[in-house]
C-alpha cells in the first residue's frame, strides 16, 4: 500500500468548498432546449388531415379525427391528428414526416393531469398550456423524410416544337414513373377531388410494384379513357396533392399516361376481363348523343353492364372538344383513337356524321332506344360582343380549332391577337403561332385576358411553353373596341383591368379607363368561354324540361333530366373539362341501369 | 499499469478441493448439506447493473457457484422491426442500451444504409463520429459512478452522474432529447449543431477533464479501492477468445481490438484513435484502462469540434421513407461501444420491412458466460464490484 493512495483520496474536501451543481427551479429556471423534442403542437393553418404523421407513427399513438370547426375541401380533409400520450415515445418522426410542416413540438416537457383522458388530446383543437410555448423540434429543412421534388419530364425544347404538332411530352419511362410514383404519401386527398373519384393512390402503388396490368385495370373502375385524361386533364387532384404545400405535387396525370403508354392497344380486352363481352348482353338498347368523354365514359360503363348502346356523333371523328378543341401536340389524335377502339371491341357502335336534331330527331332516338345520354358539349364560341367584333376578321377559337383538326387550311394573319387567358386561348394562340410559323417563318400573336398573371385561368405550363413559343402574354387588360380602318381590323384598344371579380365573387370587371393600350393585329380570335348549342331540343322535349338561369338543363345526381329517359351530362351540365366528363359519364351510366332495372 | 500481484482470494484455492465435491466434472451441491447458501442477488438488488439477478450458492462468503437470470425486460425488439418500415425501426433501437444508445442508432442507420446503397454526406459523418464519442463519455462516467457506488463510495458516483447530466444537456441541445437521442437517421442525422454548440461543448470537454482529475485522486489512486479491485475478476488472454470478450474487457488483458481502429467507421480512420492496452485483466486494470479511454474520448471530442465542416449535407436524399423498400441482402455493421463490439445484422428481402434484425451486444458474453466463470471464488461482497467491473448492461443483453 502506498501513502500516496492513502492520502490522495483526501482531495475530496476541497470539493466542500465548490457550489453546487443542482438548480433549485428547474421548472422556471431550465427551459427546454431550443431544439428540444417536447409535446406537439399542430398549427390548423397549415394542416390538411392529410394522416401522414399517422401512417408514420410506429407506436400507433396518432389518430386522425374529425374536429369540430374543420371542413372538409379540396385539399383537406378536416381531419386531424389526436395523439395519445400514453403510446408516444417522442420520437418527432410523425414531426419529419409531415408533408405541411404543420406538426411540431414545444420545448415544454411537463404536463400533470389526474385525468388519464386527458392525454389523449388533439393538438391544435385542446387548449394545452405550451400552445404559446417555444415552438421545439422543427424539421430541419435540410433533412427530408418524404420527397418534394418531381421527376422532370422530358419535353421537346421550344426551337424543336414550334413549327410542329408533334406531342411535346416525352412521357416518363419506366425508371422514372417509379421514382415519382415512390413519391406517393398515399394520403387520398386527391381521390376526394378528383371528380371521377379514381383510386389514385391505388395505381400509383401498382407503378411501384411494376404491376402494369392491375394499374390499368384500377384505371378503368373509373375511367376508360386514360391515354386522353393522362395526356390533358385539368388534374385537379395535382392541386389537392399533400406534397404541393412544401413541394411539387406528384405527376398524377404524367403517372396516369405512363400507365396507359405501357398497354398495347391489343391487350386491353384481355387485361380488363371483358372478352366474352357479347355473351352477356341484355335486351334494353341506349342511344348517347356525342362521341366525347362523357358519351364515351357512358357507353363504356353501360357496354360492360351488358347494354347494347350507339353513339350519334355529329362530327367525322371521336373524342369531341378532346379531339376537336385541343391541339395534337398536346394530344394526338391516336390516342383517342386508342381509347375508342378498345371500346368499339366491346360491341358499342358509333355513328358518325350524324347530328341529332338535324339527321334524326331526338323524338326518333327515344321511340328506337331504352334511354338516351345527352353528351353534346360546348362547341360554340362566345362573342365579347364589343365593337367590331362582328369582322369577319374576327374569329371564335372553337371553330378555328376544329377546323385546324378537320384539316381546313385556316385564315392565319401575319399579326394576330387572342382574347382570353383560359387553356383554350392558349391552345388557340399555340395553334396559330405554329401555323404562323409555318407560313410567314415568324410568330407574332399576342393574346391578353382580364385576368392577372397569376389569377389566368390557364394552367402555368401553358403559359410559360406560350411565351417559350414566342407568344406575348398580356394580362390584366380588358378589350374595349376593335379598330377598323378601311374595311380591314388594324387593332383592338384595351384598357387596364383592375379586377375581375367583386367582393360577393361575381363577375364584374373593373377597369382604369385612364390605362390604355393598344394592340396592333390583323385578325382577332375570341376565347372567352364555350357555349352549348341545344337546338336538337324540340318545343315538345324543352317545355317538359326544367332549366337553370344560366340555361343548363337540370338534373339529379344520376343526371336524369325531368323527363325520366333523358340523361345529360359532359360539359353542358359540368365542367368544362374531361375529367368531370368521364365521371358524368360514369354517373350516368349507373343512372340509367338504376332507371332500367328498377 | 499494476501487476496481478496481490491476489487475496489464493486462500480459497486450497479449499477448492473440498468445496464442493466434483461428479463426472460437476459440482455436487446438496443444499441440505448445510454447507451450502443459495441466495439471489437481483433482479432488486442495488448491486446488480440492472435488470437482472445472479443466482449464486455460497459457502461462507466465498462464491461457489453462480448463474445469470435474464428475462425481465426482453422486449422484442428484434422481432418489432421485422413489422415495421425502415424508418420506424429508427427511434426503437436506441432503447435497446439506455446508458448508450447512440451505438445502436448507427449500427441500424449504417446498416440500411449499406443495403440501400446510400453514401452519407461527409458533414454528417463528423456529427455521427462527435454523437458517438460523447455517448461514450456519457456512458463512462455513468460508470464510474456504478463502480465507486458498488464499493460503497457514493460520492464519485454523484459527481459522475452530475456531470453527466451536463453531457445531456449537450445532447439535448444537439439531438433535442437527453436521453434517447434519436439522431443519426438513415442518410445522415437530423439536425446541424445549433449555434454556440462547439464553445459550450469545449467548455464542458475542459470541466470533464478537471472532474476526470479527481476521479484519478479519489477513486484510482486509492488504497481501498486498489485492494478491492486489484486481482479482482482476471481475464486471462485464453478467455479472451474462448468467451468471445470485447472491448475493454478484451484490451486489459492485451487483446489489441477497437474497432474504431480495426475497422475505421464514420470519421474514425481520419482520427488518431490509439490503442489503450494492459496485460493485467483484472478489475482495477479495466477501471484505468476506461479513465484512459475517456481522456482519449475528450482528446478526440476536441479534435473533431475542430474539424466539422461548417457547410456542407447533413442527410442524403432518401426515397420517401413510407415506400422505401431496400434491395435484398445482408450486412453487419458493428462499432466500439464502451462495452465494446456492439454490432447489427440486418437482411432484407427487398420489401420495405426488414426480413431479420439481430442484434449483438457484448454484454451478453460479459454479463452471463464471463461473470459466472469470474464469479467463482471470489467473496459475495466483491460480486457487485465484479459485474461493474464488465460493464455489463441488462437491456442490451435481452433487447
Ligand atoms: S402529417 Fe401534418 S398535415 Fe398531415 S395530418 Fe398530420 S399534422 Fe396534419
Ligand atoms: S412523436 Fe413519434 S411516437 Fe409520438 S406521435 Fe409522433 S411518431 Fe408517434
Amino acid at each position: 500500500m502506498k501513502l500516496k493512495d492513502v492520502l490522495s483520496p483526501l482531495r475530496v474536501w476541497e470539493r466542500a468548498a465548490q457550489k453546487p451543481w443542482t438548480i433549485k427551479d428547474p421548472l422556471n429556471d431550465r427551459p427546454g432546449a431550443d431544439n428540444y423534442r417536447g409535446f406537439h403542437k399542430n398549427d390548423f393553418s397549415k394542416c390538411i388531415g392529410c394522416g401522414t404523421c399517422e401512417e408514420i407513427c410506429q407506436n400507433d399513438a396518432i389518430d386522425i379525427v374529425p374536429v369540430e370547426g374543420q371542413e372538409t375541401v379540396d385539399g383537406d380533409s378536416g381531419l386531424r391528428p389526436r395523439i395519445d400520450y400514453g403510446r408516444c415515445c417522442w420520437c418527432a418522426l410523425c414531426v419529419d414526416v409531415c408533408p405541411t410542416s404543420a406538426l411540431t413540438m414545444s420545448n415544454d416537457y411537463t404536463w400533470i393531469s389526474d385525468n388519464p383522458e386527458d392525454y389523449r388530446f388533439i393538438p391544435g383543437a385542446d387548449k394545452t398550456k405550451w400552445q404559446d410555448a417555444e415552438t421545439g423540434y422543427e424539421r430541419s429543412p435540410d433533412m427530408q423524410l418524404i420527397n418534394f421534388d418531381r421527376v422532370e419530364m422530358a419535353e421537346m425544347h421550344p426551337g424543336q416544337r414550334d413549327k410542329s404538332f408533334i406531342e411535346i411530352v416525352k412521357g416518363y419511362n419506366k425508371e422514372q414513373a417509379m421514382k415519382e410514383a415512390e413519391r406517393c404519401i398515399e394520403c387520398g386527398l386527391c381521390i376526394a377531388t378528383c371528380p371521377a373519384h379514381m383510386d389514385i393512390p391505388a395505381y400509383i402503388a401498382a407503378i411501384r410494384d411494376d404491376d402494369i396490368e392491375n394499374a390499368f385495370r384500377i384505371l378503368y373502375e373509373t375511367n376508360p379513357m386514360p391515354e386522353i385524361c393522362g395526356r390533358i386533364c385539368t388534374h385537379k387532384c395535382e392541386t389537392a396533392c399533400a406534397l404541393h404545400n412544401n413541394g411539387d405535387p406528384l405527376a398524377i396525370r404524367w403517372l396516369k399516361r405512363y400507365i396507359a403508354d405501357q398497354i398495347p392497344a391489343g391487350k386491353y380486352q384481355e387485361i380488363l376481363g371483358t372478352k366474352h363481352l357479347e355473351d352477356t348482353k341484355l335486351n334494353k338498347k341506349i342511344a348517347i348523343i356525342g362521341a366525347g368523354p362523357a358519351g364515351i365514359s357512358a357507353a363504356y360503363y353501360l357496354a360492360i353492364m351488358g347494354y347494347k348502346t350507339k353513339i350519334f356523333e355529329a362530327l367525322p371523328e371521336s373524342g369531341g372538344m378532346a379531339r376537336y378543341g385541343i391541339p395534337e401536340y398536346r394530344l394526338p389524335y391516336d390516342q383517342i383513337d386508342k381509347d375508342v377502339e378498345y371500346l368499339k371491341t366491346l360491341g358499342v357502335e358509333i355513328q358518325y356524321n350524324t347530328r341529332i336534331g338535324q339527321d334524326i330527331s331526338l323524338e326518333q332516338l327515344h321511340k328506337d332506344y331504352d334511354a338516351v345520354f345527352a353528351a353534346t358539349g360546348l362547341h360554340l364560341g362566345r362573342s365579347t360582343r364589343i365593337t367590331g367584333s362582328d369582322h369577319q376578321r374576327v374569329y371564335f377559337a372553337t371553330d378555328l380549332l376544329r377546323e385546324v383538326t378537320l384539316g381546313n387550311e385556316i385564315d392565319v394573319a401575319k399579326n394576330i391577337v387572342v382574347i382570353g387567358g383560359g387553356n383554350v386561348a392558349m391552345d388557340i394562340t399555340r395553334t396559330l403561332a405554329r401555323l404562323q410559323n409555318q407560313k410567314f417563318g415568324k410568330v407574332q400573336i399576342l393574346a391578353t385576358c382580364l385576368e392577372a398573371e397569376q389569377e389566368m385561368p390557364a394552367d402555368l405550363e401553358e403559359i410559360v411553353e406560350a411565351r417559350e413559343e414566342k407568344a406575348i402574354i398580356e394580362p390584366a387588360w380588358g378589350p374595349v373596341d376593335i379598330e377598323i380602318k378601311n374595311g380591314k381590323i388594324s387593332g383592338l384598344h384595351v384598357s387596364k383591368c383592375l379586377s375581375v371579380f367583386n367582393s360577393e365573387g361575381r363577375f364584374s370587371p373593373e377597369f382604369d379607363e385612364n390605362q390604355k393600350k393598344f394592340f396592333k393585329a390583323d385578325m382577332i380570335v375570341e376565347s372567352i368561354g364555350q357555349g352549348m348549342d341545344l337546338s336538337y331540343l324540340s318545343e315538345g322535349i324543352k317545355s317538359k324540361l326544367k332549366f337553370s338561369p344560366r340555361g343548363r338543363i337540370e338534373v339529379n345526381e344520376k343526371f336524369q333530366s325531368d323527363l325520366k329517359w333523358l340523361f345529360v351530362g359532359g360539359d353542358i351540365i359540368e365542367g368544362p373539362d374531361v375529367i368531370h366528363g368521364i365521371a358524368n359519364g360514369y354517373l350516368a351510366a349507373r343512372g340509367i341501369d338504376g332507371f332500367l332495372t328498377k | 499499469m499494476n501487476k496481478q500481484s496481490e491476489c487475496k482470494y489464493s486462500g480459497y484455492s486450497a479449499d477448492r478441493a473440498k468445496y464442493p465435491e466434483k461428479k463426472d466434472g460437476k459440482p455436487v451441491i446438496d443444499l441440505d448439506s448445510h454447507k451450502f447458501t443459495k441466495i439471489w442477488q437481483g433482479p432488486q438488488h442495488p448491486g446488480v447493473t440492472g435488470n437482472m439477478s445472479v443466482e449464486i450458492i455460497i459457502n461462507g462468503d466465498e462464491i461457489i457457484q453462480a448463474q445469470t437470470h435474464v428475462g425481465y425486460l426482453h422486449r422484442a425488439f428484434e422481432k418489432l422491426m421485422e413489422r415495421r418500415k425502415y424508418i420506424q425501426c429508427f427511434p426503437l433501437v436506441c432503447r435497446i442500451c439506455v446508458p448508450e444508445p447512440d451505438t445502436n442508432e448507427y449500427c441500424v442507420s449504417a446498416a440500411m444504409e449499406d443495403l440501400a446503397g446510400i453514401v452519407v454526406p461527409e458533414k454528417a459523418e463528423w456529427l455521427r463520429t462527435l454523437n458517438l464519442e460523447m455517448s461514450r463519455i456519457a456512458s463512462y462516467l455513468m460508470w464510474i459512478g456504478g463502480q465507486a457506488g458498488s464499493l460503497g463510495m457514493g460520492a464519485i458516483g454523484q459527481w459522475t452522474v452530475g456531470m453527466r447530466d451536463f453531457w445531456l444537456d449537450l445532447f439535448e441541445e444537439m439531438t433535442g432529447g437527453r436521453v434517447y437521442h434519436m439522431y443519426m437517421i438513415p442518410g445522415g442525422v437530423r439536425k446541424d449543431l445549433p449555434d454556440g454548440f462547439i464553445e459550450k461543448a469545449r467548455n464542458l470537454v475542459i470541466r470533464t477533464r478537471k472532474l476526470l482529475k479527481d476521479v484519478e485522486n479519489t477513486f484510482l489512486s486509492n488504497a481501498v479501492v486498489k485492494s478491492r479491485l486489484q486481482g479482482l475478476g482476471v481475464i486471462t488472454p485464453a478467455m479472451v477468445d474462448e468467451y468471445g470478450i470485447v472491448g475493454p474487457n478484451a484490451r486489459s488483458c492485451g487483446k489489441e481490438y477497437d474497432i474504431r481502429i480495426n475497422n475505421p467507421y464514420v470519421k474514425y480512420g481520419e482520427l488518431d484513435v490509439k490503442m489503450i492496452t494492459s496485460t493485467v485483466g483484472d478489475a482495477y486494470a479495466r477501471a484505468q484502462l476506461r479513465y484512459e479511454d475517456m481522456h482519449q474520448s475528450l482528446d478526440l471530442i476536441s479534435e473533431i469540434l475542430e474539424r466539422i465542416p461548417k457547410d456542407g449535407a447533413i442527410q442524403a436524399k432518401l426515397p420517401n421513407v413510407l415506400n422505401w423498400k431496400i434491395p435484398a441482402g445482408q450486412t453487419y455493421i458493428k462499432a466500439e461501444s464502451t462495452r465494446g463490439e456492439h454490432g447489427f445484422y440486418m437482411v432484407s428481402d427487398g420489401s420495405d420491412k426488414p426480413r431479420r434484425v439481430f442484434a449483438r451486444g457484448a454484454s451478453y458474453t460479459h454479463a452471463i458466460a464471463v461473470l459466472e466463470k469470474l464469479a467463482e471464488n471470489i467473496s459475495i461482497s466483491d460480486l457487485a464490484a465484479l459485474m461493474v467491473s464488465l460493464h455489463t448492461c441488462p437491456p442490451e443483453i435481452e433487447r
